[in-house]
């Protein structure tokens, strides 16, 4: 994986602000049109991450893009280009294409590795990365570096069994490692309340011995803030922290799934006030670092950006079945 | 040459693997001060300190997620489950995970980790100290499974498995860890996966097998040699790659095949080799293909004279060898 050194300082500069923004409005509409892509019959699958995008956004730039791990689940696309990945290489996934970077499209969209950016997304079954993210960290510790791995997940992962031994491992060694729970409420269709009964999953962190904030996960400041000291206490040998990012999802599960079923639009309404791209947009028009003119610009060319990437992805090959074999053994 | 016991020859390949690469760890429950429960680990950790011999809680989930997790950031772990009848936790990481590592990231990353359990019975060990569990490992692509018999094998194998770019199932039969004594060299040595061996030469019948069955085979054939019928006995080592190329020789040689194996016999290792067998060297065969494998009950029982009635034995095998012979 690759292994280059470039230490965030803790602090948001306006152009830091100005830059998330960017990522956040390209995230926005590339997501917009993968679920459009996917209505057209073209992508068989999404899972959208609208609402999430100020909590991954906000935690990638509290870590060293290049540097620090990234063990990611499915709803993770904003970590996924706040780290540096194009929209013409996230649609090549979504259409199942040649050049897919991550796993030459054998897997789902966004699933796979990219050492450059020191991704890693193998599974579909939740938590299950949860114990290899530990792995990763146990192996920073063990080489003496000071990478730090962060693991995302959501609040249904955070009931499984290995969520748990994970955790229970990581403070035991005090691993460089951030348990990151994105609690959208939902663990597909059923609500927190019936996944758990208790208020809150940073509460868990106690039977760990280890920090467990809750924070608002549509405010990207106070996620980057939190994101931020949890690296610096794994950085300095004082183990894991668990971060639980209370944020929105503004879709179905994925494109097969009908949240109508089990979900009000009196309810949809609620969670669409804290947009988090809405907050971030007021923020900084308030503050004077975006005006009409520059969002203008923005919107333009993340439209722009997707609507090439959206060419490339549908004019691709599909993979050679010549690859089939390929990569199951060294040799 | 150094004779040595099965035990010895597993914690001498560790050892030596510990001291040749530093990226090598070992973690497993009780492995530590305590030395595994079979002393497969015996002063590794005052050797080679608590960072790299990690006692684990009692999670085998977590201690093959956990290897994982450092085998795909350049780490080299061997994971120890204390008994082969915990692995069921750890299937979804080993089978749904490890196995795909390379495949699902189209080669971007890879596992390069060993999985260690003890399996077996004869050892009074019940419905869950005694269970066979390589049919499910040796099914999947993306793994590679090995179940050595002799010290010599298991010490060459078991070096070649840490060594391997890919998740390996090393599989060790309790009952031999103290029972089998054999040469081994002195000087450095590997045996490569996947390569069966030819444990001893003959011509009227072939009988392949593995583990523990190895050993109770040779006697069948000893005792049947003094009645003038020659077995050659195939030791496939390997689980997966299986090395067919060994097997289809012999037969064609013998025209008389019997497997034999402690697991149960249904969708077992043995009706692979049966098949096969049928496809390539059908008009080879003056016989049925035999398989002589453990009953279709869900485990081993405790009480002496039932675990008796699961187990594979000599007497057993000399009674199939002479049916299959006089076919």
């Amino acid at each position: 994986m690759a292994r280059k050194s470039k230490p965030s300082n803790g602090l948001l500069t306006d152009a830091d602000l100005k830059s998330m923004y960017e990522e956040m409005v390209l995230c926005r509409k590339l997501d917009e049109r993968l679920w459009m892509l996917n209505r057209q019959g073209k992508a068989a699958i999404v899972a959208s991450s609208q609402g999430h995008e100020a909590g991954q956004i906000g935690s990638v730039h509290a870590l060293n893009k290049g540097y620090d791990t990234f063990y990611i689940y499915y709803r993770d696309l904003a970590v996924m280009l706040s780290l540096g990945m194009t929209p013409t290489e996230i649609i090549r996934g979504f259409l199942a294409k040649e050049g897919e970077p991550l796993s030459g499209a054998r897997q789902f969209p966004t699933h796979g590795a990219y050492p450059e950016y020191n991704i890693v997304n193998l599974s579909n079954v939740v938590a299950t990365h949860l114990p290899q993210a530990v792995g990763a960290a146990l192996a920073a510790k063990m080489k003496g570096e000071q990478n730090v791995t962060i693991v995302y997940f959501g609040d249904g992962a955070s009931s499984a069994g290995d969520c748990h031994e994970a955790m229970n491992f990581a403070s035991i060694h005090q691993l460089p490692i951030i348990f990151f729970c994105e609690n959208n409420n939902y663990a597909i269709s059923v609500p927190m309340e019936k996944q758990m009964a208790i208020d809150s999953v940073s509460s868990r962190a106690e039977g760990y011995g280890i920090p467990g904030v809750e924070i608002d996960g549509c405010d990207i400041i106070s996620v980057h803030r939190a994101t931020f000291e949890a690296a610096q206490r794994a950085r300095s040998g004082k183990g894991p922290s668990l971060i639980e990012a209370r944020v929105e999802r503004y879709l179905p599960h994925t494109s097969d799934d009908d949240d109508s079923l089990y979900r009000t639009e009196k309810e949809l309404e609620k969670a669409r006030e804290r947009d988090p791209l809405k907050i971030l947009r007021a923020l900084l028009f308030s503050s004077g670092i975006l005006d009409e003119t520059v969002d203008g610009h923005i919107q333009r060319n993340a439209r722009e950006a997707v609507d090439n990437a959206t060419e490339i992805g549908e004019q691709a090959s599909f993979p050679s079945s010549d690859t089939f074999y390929e990569h199951i053994y060294a040799n | 040459m150094t004779i040595l016991t099965v035990i010895e020859a597993v914690r001498d390949a560790m050892r030596e693997e510990m001291v040749r690469d530093n990226n090598v760890l070992i973690m497993g429950e009780d492995i530590g001060s305590r030395g595994g429960v079979f002393l497969a680990t015996d002063g590794f950790q005052k050797e080679f300190g608590e960072e790299r011999i990690i006692d684990t809680p009692l999670a085998e989930s977590s201690i093959v997620g956990i290897a994982l997790g450092a085998a795909m950031s350049g780490m080299r772990p061997i994971a120890e489950i204390e008994f082969a009848d915990f692995i069921w936790p750890t299937i979804n990481q080993v089978v749904g995970e490890a196995a795909r590592v390379r495949y699902g990231t189209n080669g971007k990353l890879h596992a390069p980790m060993v999985l260690r359990a003890p399996q077996g019975g004869g050892v009074r060990g019940g419905l869950y100290h005694s269970q066979s569990v390589e049919a499910i490992f040796a099914h999947t692509p993306g793994l590679k499974v090995v179940a050595p018999a002799t010290p010599f094998d298991a010490k060459g194998l078991l070096k070649s498995a840490i060594r391997d770019d890919d998740p390996v199932i090393f599989l060790e039969h309790k009952r031999t860890y103290r029972l089998v004594r054999g040469e081994v060299p002195d000087q450095e040595f590997t045996i490569p996966i996947g390569k069966g061996d030819v444990k001893r030469q003959g011509s009227d019948i072939t009988v392949v097998t593995y583990g523990l069955m190895v050993h109770h085979c040779i006697e069948a054939a000893t005792d049947l040699a003094s009645d003038g019928i020659s077995v050659e006995i195939i030791d496939l080592r390997s689980l997966r790659p299986i090395d067919f190329d060994l097997i289809l020789a012999s037969v064609k040689k013998t025209g008389k095949i019997l497997i034999v194996h402690e697991d149960n016999k249904i969708l077992g290792v043995g009706a692979e080799i049966a098949a096969l067998v049928s496809e390539k060297a059908f008009e080879y065969l003056d016989g049925p293909v035999m398989r002589l494998a453990g009953p279709e009950v869900p485990a081993m029982p405790f009480s002496p004279p039932l675990e008796e009635m699961y187990m594979v034995n000599s007497d057993k095998i000399l009674s199939s060898i002479k049916q299959l012979i006089t076919y």
